[in-house]
């Protein structure tokens, strides 16, 4: 890989590394949720500055060039990523459900409480 | 409240017709408690439910159905009712067949008491599109479970307490309960009836189904009834 390709994937991640921390420092990103952007930022940077390790998987997955490994596999992390949304939502719309739920019964049941203790 | 018997009716927008369905009940099931469970309605639906008797829950935005509904199971198992009833507020469930479910149920040899349209020999026209929709999942549901149902996507239906405790949980559908819920109880080993009920059309005109829902309701029926066959069975143990 030429240098400067090198110099720069390896500022990318140190930047992720540093705008992640930042955001867990300002509680603006749950620990839960950094640890996998976390791992993608180690992850560049294990790739950055050891390339062979980069061609080993190219010619392991039998692909031609080690970009087009780089472009499948960050596919392949968005959609793992999107789909742990998708289940991270569901249960967040079901425990909305229930809070709804629960907040109907109780403001019903004060009510009709409130107009027993005035008659 | 202090019957042992709860109407539990979600409502989404139905000002007109809730009135009356609430009155037509009053007219055949005195000793019974209707709650309206209001689905976040942008219209006077709540006022409208109030001056009829009606007992109402308010979600603070629109729910769906099946949660709508759910809310009400929920309230009935806080408050320890022994049976309940589901039906629509849009007039489209006769009150008039409230009785016959009432005693069904209470025969205590049945958990669930579904309402069917097309038993003994009633008439209910419905669109050709839906009565399709009808005719399919009336055969997956015969199949799966080995008994005849012949309204299968009905939404009036007694149940007993146990069946109210099985619905209060988080594996009861938001969205379109009917049936897969029937195949998750076949599945759970509950004892589920069918007869026969007179129903009007939807006065309204409106329907749940309408635009591109039913392609989704399809799509989400078929998905549902799958899984419900992948999953272990679940037993209510309370």
């Amino acid at each position: 890989m030429p240098l400067r390709q090198q110099i720069f994937a390896i500022l990318i991640s140190i930047v992720i590394f540093i705008v992640i921390i930042e955001l867990v420092r300002k509680r603006k990103l749950r620990e839960e949720f950094s640890l996998i952007w976390l791992l993608t930022g180690f992850l560049l940077f294990i790739l950055a500055i050891w390339y062979d390790l980069l061609l080993a998987i190219t010619s392991l997955i039998g692909a031609s060039l080690a970009t087009s490994t780089l472009f499948f596999f960050g596919l392949v992390f968005l959609i793992l990523i999107n789909l742990y949304y998708s289940i991270k939502l569901s249960a967040i719309a079901n425990q909305m459900k229930n809070l709804s739920q629960e907040i109907g019964i109780l403001k019903a049941e004060v009510r009709s409480q409130k107009t027993e203790d005035r008659s | 409240m202090k019957n042992n018997l709860l109407i539990v009716i979600p409502a989404y927008n139905e000002e007109k017709t809730i009135g009356s369905v609430i009155k037509g009940i009053r007219n055949v099931a005195q000793t019974s408690d209707v709650v309206i469970i209001n689905d976040g309605s942008s219209d006077r639906t709540e006022s409208a439910a109030k001056d009829a008797g009606a007992f109402v829950i308010n979600l603070p935005f629109n729910l769906g159905y099946g949660a709508a509904l759910q809310t009400g199971f929920k309230y009935a198992v806080r408050h320890g009712y022994k049976y309940a009833i589901q039906m629509d507020g849009d007039g489209q469930h006769n009150p008039s067949s409230l009785m016959s479910l009432i005693k069904e149920v209470e025969k205590n040899n049945t958990d669930v008491v579904i309402g069917s349209r097309f038993l003994g020999g009633n008439s209910y026209n419905a669109p050709a599109l839906r009565k399709i929709g009808m005719k399919i999942f009336s055969i997956i549901t015969n199949f799966i479970t080995g008994q005849k149902f012949t309204d299968p996507t009905s939404g009036y239906r007694a149940m007993n307490d146990s069946i109210l405790r099985f619905y209060s949980n988080d594996i009861y559908p938001v969205d379109y309960p009917d049936a897969d819920v029937i195949i998750m109880l076949h599945q759970a080993g509950f004892r589920i009836r069918e007869i026969p009920v007179d129903m009007n059309p939807s006065p309204t005109g409106k329907s749940m189904h309408s635009g591109l829902k039913p392609i989704y309701y399809l799509f989400k029926m078929m998905l549902s009834i799958f899984v419900t066959l992948l999953r272990e069975p679940i037993r209510d143990k309370t």
